[in-house]
């Protein structure tokens, strides 16, 4: 057993969990914001990017120090790589989180209207699919990561959805426009939040099975047996 | 051009030791075959088999087929001196013939094959310490510089061009960069890629780095046994063998 290289790992690992937990806990936040017009929030969004980019920083450092000075193998390599990638879907999620909590400055400082959409909805299954993507990576649990493949389809639809009743709205109601766009690209965001937790899970995938599941090309091996 | 090599149902005996078990391999021809495996897995028997190098040990035997293209090395009326002929072989400890010089070294094989013509001897000179990238290096100095006097990196690609000087079909190398510093290593492996348009090459090597740069295929050895033969990416990156797996993370035992 290689004592250094495996103390190296876990620290990686350990790394991706603290920022997986800053990314989702400020997706969290800045809905909130959106619900309770809250610009405190807003704000602790703002500020919590930049630890989010520190430990960003500081994983791809070890990934490359890990890849420079161990040279792993096999499924240590593919681990590597795959928390390399992982992290930079994790920062994103975290400057979605940033978009919204800039569409909540903006919305809060105009009249409060009430818009036909559900955003609490639509975050909850975008946070679940990162959660869900984050709980397969720690079990290392590749059927987990195929269901989380699976709910980007909803949030696609929820996104769709959300797109047809704002449009709908700014046309009947013109005063609404802003407010409506601002939730416009809250939503857009969120989806783009669902994409990334896609990414995890398909990182997951080719971490634990070998198998790259990536733009539907191999969608087959989804039933490969693990090693 | 290089030759396939075909191993069927081989296995090797040390005494009553076994050594190889029942080895089933297609080496593909002009390209490089890392063998890899922990120590006393069998895999330089495995590449002594090839070129009958393992029945010179006493009470060592071998059954099974393995045949150099059409050349079948233990058939009846095979001679282990024609066979050595397509077969070069370079080790891991440099081994020039120490009083000879350069020339005489990289001559030694075609001599011995009764070849005496001086003008076919130092074109062959010229273009095997060419292809072992030592030409430039030594060129002025061939007949009055011994192959002992060489640097270890340099005897290696002497030994090399000793070796492509009877013009073999197949390359064995076991080991040839483990003593070397990391530059010398490098000119190996380089070469390695340029000699495999011309030649099949089978290597033998601790470093599994070096089998991820240099090798196109890789065998995995355990107890005499051929675990895995894939495409070296395939071995490196997902192999489908728990063993496999085991030994290129560095879990093994």
């Amino acid at each position: 057993m290689r004592t250094r290289f495996q103390q190296g790992l876990d620290e990686l690992k350990q790394k991706l969990l603290a920022m997986s937990g800053m990314a989702e806990q400020a997706v969290d936040r800045a809905v909130m914001a959106y619900q309770s017009r809250d610009l405190q929030l807003c704000n602790l969004v703002l500020e919590g990017e930049q630890a989010i980019n520190m430990i960003e920083r500081e994983i791809d450092e070890l990934g490359l120090d890990l890849l420079a000075m161990q040279q792993p193998m096999a499924v240590d390599l593919r681990f590597v790589t795959a928390v390399m990638k992982i992290n930079a879907d994790l920062e994103r999620v975290g400057d979605q989180a940033v978009n919204i909590a800039e569409r909540v400055i903006s919305t809060v400082s105009l009249p409060e209207i009430d818009l036909p959409i559900d955003i609490q909805r639509m975050a909850g299954a975008a946070s679940g699919m990162v959660r869900r993507a984050l709980e397969a990576f720690i079990g290392a649990d590749s059927q987990m990561a195929e269901a989380v493949l699976q709910m980007d389809d909803v949030v696609d639809r929820m996104n769709r959805e959300m797109f047809q009743a704002l449009v709908k709205c700014m046309h009947d109601r013109p005063e609404s426009v802003q407010q409506a766009l601002d939730a416009l690209l809250i939503g857009r965001a969120l989806e783009r939040v669902a994409d990334h937790a896609t990414n995890i899970a398909e990182d997951v995938i080719f971490w634990v099975r070998g198998a790259d599941v990536r733009h539907h090309a191999n969608h087959d091996q989804l039933g490969a047996p693990a090693l | 051009m290089g030759t396939p090599i075909h191993v069927a149902n081989l296995n090797a005996w040390f005494g009553s030791h076994k050594a190889l078990q029942d080895i089933n391999l297609e080496v593909p021809p002009n390209h490089a075959t890392a063998i890899i495996g922990p120590s006393g897995c069998g895999k330089s028997t495995f590449v002594r088999c090839l070129n009958r190098m393992h029945e010179t040990v006493p009470e060592a035997r071998v059954e099974g087929t393995v045949r150099l293209g059409d050349t079948d090395v233990y058939g009846n009326g095979s001679s282990a001196v024609e066979v050595r002929r397509k077969v070069g072989m370079v080790f891991q400890k440099p081994n020039p013939f120490p009083t000879m010089s350069i020339y005489d070294n990289v001559a030694a094989g075609l001599k011995l094959n009764g070849v005496r013509n001086r003008r076919h001897l130092d074109e062959s000179v010229e273009r095997s310490l060419r292809q072992s990238a030592l030409w430039d290096e030594v060129k002025d100095e061939l007949k009055k510089k011994s192959g002992a006097s060489l640097s270890g990196g340099q005897q290696q690609r002497l030994c090399i061009a000793r070796a492509l000087a009877v013009e073999p079909e197949v390359m064995l190398m076991d080991e040839p960069a483990s003593a070397l510093d990391p530059i010398s290593t490098a000119k190996i492996e380089e070469l390695i890629y340029q000699l495999k348009e011309q030649y099949t090459i089978v290597i033998v090597t601790h470093n599994m780095q070096q089998a991820a740069r240099v090798a196109e295929f890789t065998g995995f050895f355990l107890m005499g046994h051929l675990v895995e033969f894939d495409k070296t990416e395939t071995i490196f990156t997902k192999p489908r063998d728990k063993r496999t797996e085991d030994y290129v993370t560095g879990r093994f035992g």
